[in-house]
C-alpha cells in the first residue's frame, strides 16, 4: 500500500503533473527515473508501481489499438454563457487552457478498436481546467454515448476530473443529469459501458457517469470520492484515515470490479469486451420484430441496419458532424 | 395570516418588520379601547407593501440566498402538510438505515394519488442534529429512490422537493457511496415511466439537490437558489476567500430567473410578499395551484412518450459553439 505515502495535497488541479527535463522525480517514493525509460513504462514508476497522471493523449495510445482512434467531435468548442470572472476572465482561462493543452475542452471524444473490437471512447484531460465537466463536456459525452447506441458498439469512458466546472453555473450541474439520462437510454439497449476511473476522479463527475459503468475499472492509486477531502475535514473536524477515497479504498467498500494497471489496461478491457459482445439473438430481439427468422438470416440482418441506422441519425442529430 | 414570531430578521427585512409591529400594536390598542383607526391602520399597509416592493426590486443575488435559507422559512413537511390531504410516510432504503433528511412518502392531492419526496431541514438545533441540516447520506438517496420506484410500480406521479446545502461530505457517506447513489438516482429518474415533478423550495446545492432533481418539469419558487456549489465554496476555490461568498453568488447566476434564462429551469413560483417565511398558508397554496396545473398536464402523456420528452428535455441543457 505504496500509495498513502503520497504527499498530501497533491490534487493541485492547474500543476503540471509530470514536469519537463529529461529526469523525473517519483511524486510516490523519491525514486529519481530516466524520461525515455519512464515514457516506456506508461509513466509508471518502476519501482513503486505509481501511476503518474498522464493527458488524454496518452491514455489513447494506452488503452487503443495504435492509430485506430478517430476522433469526432472536435467543432465543439466552449463559450461563456455566465460571462464569468472571478480573479481571471473564465474565457481568459479558457484560452490559457486551449494553449496549454492543445484541446477544445477537458474531453477527446472518437472511435477507435481495442485488440479489434470497435468501440466509442470518451477520454477526459485533467490539465485542461482540471478535467472539469462544464457544457462542452457534457455534450461530447452525451453525443459519444449517442454514437454508441447508434452503431450498437460498446462505449468506454476515461475519466480524469476534479468534477462539474463553477464557471458555468447550474449548467455544469445539468450535465450530470443529461449524461445519465442517455446512459440509461444506452443501457435499455443492452450496449456494454465500461467505466474507467483515473487519478483524480471526484465530484459531480464520479456522481455521474463515473460509476455508471456495467463495469467500473481504475487505476491504481486513483483519488476516487465525491466529496473534497478538505471539505470533508472541516465538516468532521478530524482527520482522514488513511487511504481513503483511493482506488484500494473504493474497490473494498464495493464501487469498483477491479482495479488495473495501465499496462493491463488494453488486455484487460479486450477480455471484457468480448465476453459482454451483445449477443446476436437478443441483438435481432430488440432490432427487429420478426423472430422467426433463422439465425444466419438474423447474423446478417442487424450488420446491414446497424449502418443505415448510424447515417440516418448522424444526419438528423448531429447535423454539425458532417461539415468537419 | 402575517407573521408575528421571528427566529430571524434579515437586514433588509427590518424596516418592514418595525411596520408590520406597529400595525400589531395599533390593531391590539384599537381592539382595547374601541378607537377606530382603520383609516390609519390602513395607511400603514399600503406603505408596508410599497416599502417592500421597493426593497425587494432591489434584492441582490446574495439576499436571496439568504432567503433561501431563512430559519423561519417553510420546509418540506410544511408543504406537505398544507397541500396533501392524506400522506403517509414511508421509511428506510432496505439496505442500510433511514435518513431523517430525506422525507418520503405517498399522498393525495385533490384527484391526484402521488409520491413525495423532499430533503427536510430542521427547525432548531435537536432537529437539525437529527435531520443532519438537511443533508442526506447515501442512504436517503437510496431510500428516495426505492419510494419513487414504488411510485413507477402503482402508477403514482413523483413530486420531489429540493431544498439542501449539499449532500453530506462525510467518511461514512464516502464509504457507502454518495456518488453512486446520486449517480444512479440521475440514472434511473431519467427513465422511469411516470411524471416527475421537481421543485426547488429552498437550497439547491449542487449534487445533493439533483440527486432528487431529474423531471419533466423543474420548477422553483421565487427566493430560491440553485447551483453546481454554494457560494461560500464556489468563493473558497475561486476567489480563495469565503467571504466573497455574496460576488461569487452575483456570478454564479443562481436565481430563479437566471435559471429561467438558462434553461435549467421551466417555471418560477411567486411567493407572497417578503417571502414564504412570511405566510405559510399562501406559499403552499401557491405550490399546490403550480403543482396541479403540472400534474393535469402530464398525467395525460404516455408513458414512453414522457420518458423519450424527459431525456430530450436534459440532451439540450447546456451552452456550447459549434462551427
Ligand atoms: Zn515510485
Amino acid at each position: 500500500m505504496d500509495w498513502f505515502k503520497r504527499k498530501k495535497g497533491i490534487s493541485s488541479s492547474e500543476k503540471k503533473v509530470i514536469p519537463d527535463g529529461l529526469w523525473v522525480k517519483c511524486d510516490n517514493c523519491g525514486e529519481i527515473i530516466y524520461r525515455p525509460e519512464l515514457q516506456k513504462r506508461m509513466f509508471v514508476c518502476g519501482k513503486c508501481d505509481f501511476h503518474f497522471r498522464v493527458s488524454c493523449k496518452e491514455y489513447i495510445q494506452y488503452y487503443f489499438d495504435p492509430d485506430s482512434f478517430k476522433e469526432f467531435g472536435k467543432s465543439i468548442k466552449p463559450s461563456d454563457p455566465l460571462k464569468f470572472k472571478d480573479s481571471k476572465k473564465y474565457t481568459d482561462r479558457l484560452k490559457a487552457a486551449q494553449k496549454a493543452t492543445g484541446l477544445n475542452d477537458a474531453v477527446i471524444t472518437g472511435e477507435a478498436t481495442i485488440e479489434g473490437q470497435p468501440v466509442v471512447a470518451a477520454v477526459m484531460d485533467f490539465f485542461f481546467i482540471g478535467g472539469s465537466m462544464g457544457s462542452v463536456v457534457g455534450e461530447k459525452i452525451s453525443r459519444a454515448i449517442e454514437r454508441a447506441r447508434q452503431k450498437q458498439i460498446p462505449l468506454i469512458i476515461v475519466s480524469a476530473s476534479g468534477g462539474a466546472r463553477m464557471m458555468e453555473g447550474a449548467l455544469s450541474l445539468m450535465q450530470l443529469a443529461k449524461t445519465s439520462a442517455k446512459l440509461a437510454q444506452l443501457s435499455d439497449e443492452g450496449i456494454p459501458y465500461i467505466s474507467i476511473l483515473t487519478d483524480p476522479t471526484t465530484g459531480g463527475t464520479t456522481a455521474s457517469f463515473a460509476m455508471l459503468g456495467d463495469i467500473n475499472i481504475a487505476e491504481p492509486g486513483a483519488l476516487i470520492g465525491f466529496a473534497g477531502q478538505r471539505v470533508i475535514k472541516q465538516t468532521i473536524g478530524q482527520d482522514l484515515p488513511e487511504g481513503f477515497q483511493r482506488a484500494e479504498f473504493v474497490l473494498e467498500h464495493g464501487f469498483l470490479d477491479m482495479i488495473v494497471s495501465r499496462q493491463e489496461m488494453r488486455s484487460t478491457l479486450s477480455r471484457i469486451l468480448k465476453l459482454l459482445q451483445p449477443s446476436e439473438n437478443k441483438k435481432t430481439k430488440k432490432k427487429t420484430s420478426t423472430q422467426s427468422q433463422s439465425r444466419g438470416e438474423s447474423n446478417e440482418k442487424p450488420i446491414v441496419k446497424k449502418e443505415t441506422n448510424s447515417t440516418s441519425t448522424e444526419n438528423k442529430k448531429l447535423p454539425h458532424e458532417s461539415k468537419t | 395570516m402575517i407573521k408575528k414570531t421571528f427566529r430571524q430578521i434579515l437586514d433588509f427585512e427590518k424596516p418592514v418588520v418595525e411596520l408590520q409591529k406597529k400595525i400589531i400594536e395599533m390593531e391590539e390598542y384599537a381592539r382595547e379601547t374601541g378607537v377606530d383607526l382603520s383609516d390609519d391602520i390602513n395607511r400603514l399597509k399600503k406603505k408596508v407593501d410599497s416599502l417592500r416592493k421597493e426593497i425587494y426590486s432591489k434584492l441582490t443575488p446574495w439576499d436571496r440566498v439568504r432567503l433561501a435559507r431563512h430559519a423561519d422559512r417553510p420546509y418540506t413537511l410544511d408543504y406537505i402538510e398544507r397541500i396533501t390531504s392524506e400522506f403517509i410516510e414511508l421509511h428506510g432504503d432496505r439496505y442500510f438505515a433511514d435518513d431523517p433528511a430525506m422525507v418520503t412518502g405517498i399522498g393525495q392531492i385533490e384527484e391526484h394519488r402521488v409520491v413525495i419526496i423532499g430533503q427536510q431541514k430542521g427547525r432548531d438545533v435537536k432537529e437539525n442534529l437529527h435531520r443532519n441540516f438537511g443533508m442526506s447520506n447515501p442512504e436517503g438517496y437510496r431510500k428516495a429512490l426505492r419510494v419513487m420506484k414504488l411510485g413507477a410500480k402503482f402508477n403514482l406521479p413523483i413530486l420531489t422537493f429540493i431544498d439542501t446545502p449539499g449532500a453530506y461530505p462525510g467518511i461514512g457517506a464516502e464509504e457507502r457511496g454518495q456518488a453512486e447513489a446520486i449517480a444512479r438516482n440521475l440514472f434511473e429518474m431519467s427513465h422511469l415511466p411516470v411524471p416527475i415533478i421537481v421543485t426547488i423550495i429552498g437550497e439547491g446545492a449542487s449534487g445533493g439537490a439533483l440527486g432528487i432533481g431529474v423531471g419533466d418539469v423543474v420548477l422553483m419558487l421565487e427566493n430560491c437558489w440553485y447551483s453546481v456549489i454554494s457560494p461560500e465554496g464556489c468563493a473558497a476555490i475561486l476567489w480563495k476567500d469565503n467571504s466573497k461568498a455574496p460576488v461569487a453568488a452575483e456570478a454564479m447566476k443562481l436565481t430563479a430567473p437566471d435559471l429561467l434564462k438558462l434553461k435549467v429551469i421551466d417555471k418560477i413560483i411567486p411567493e407572497p410578499p417578503g417571502g414564504a417565511h412570511w405566510d405559510y398558508d399562501a406559499a403552499a397554496q401557491n405550490l399546490k395551484k403550480a403543482l396541479l396545473k403540472e400534474l393535469n398536464q402530464l398525467c395525460k402523456i404516455p408513458p414512453q412518450e414522457l420518458v423519450e420528452k424527459r431525456i430530450e428535455k436534459y440532451s439540450q441543457m447546456g451552452v456550447w459553439k459549434e462551427k
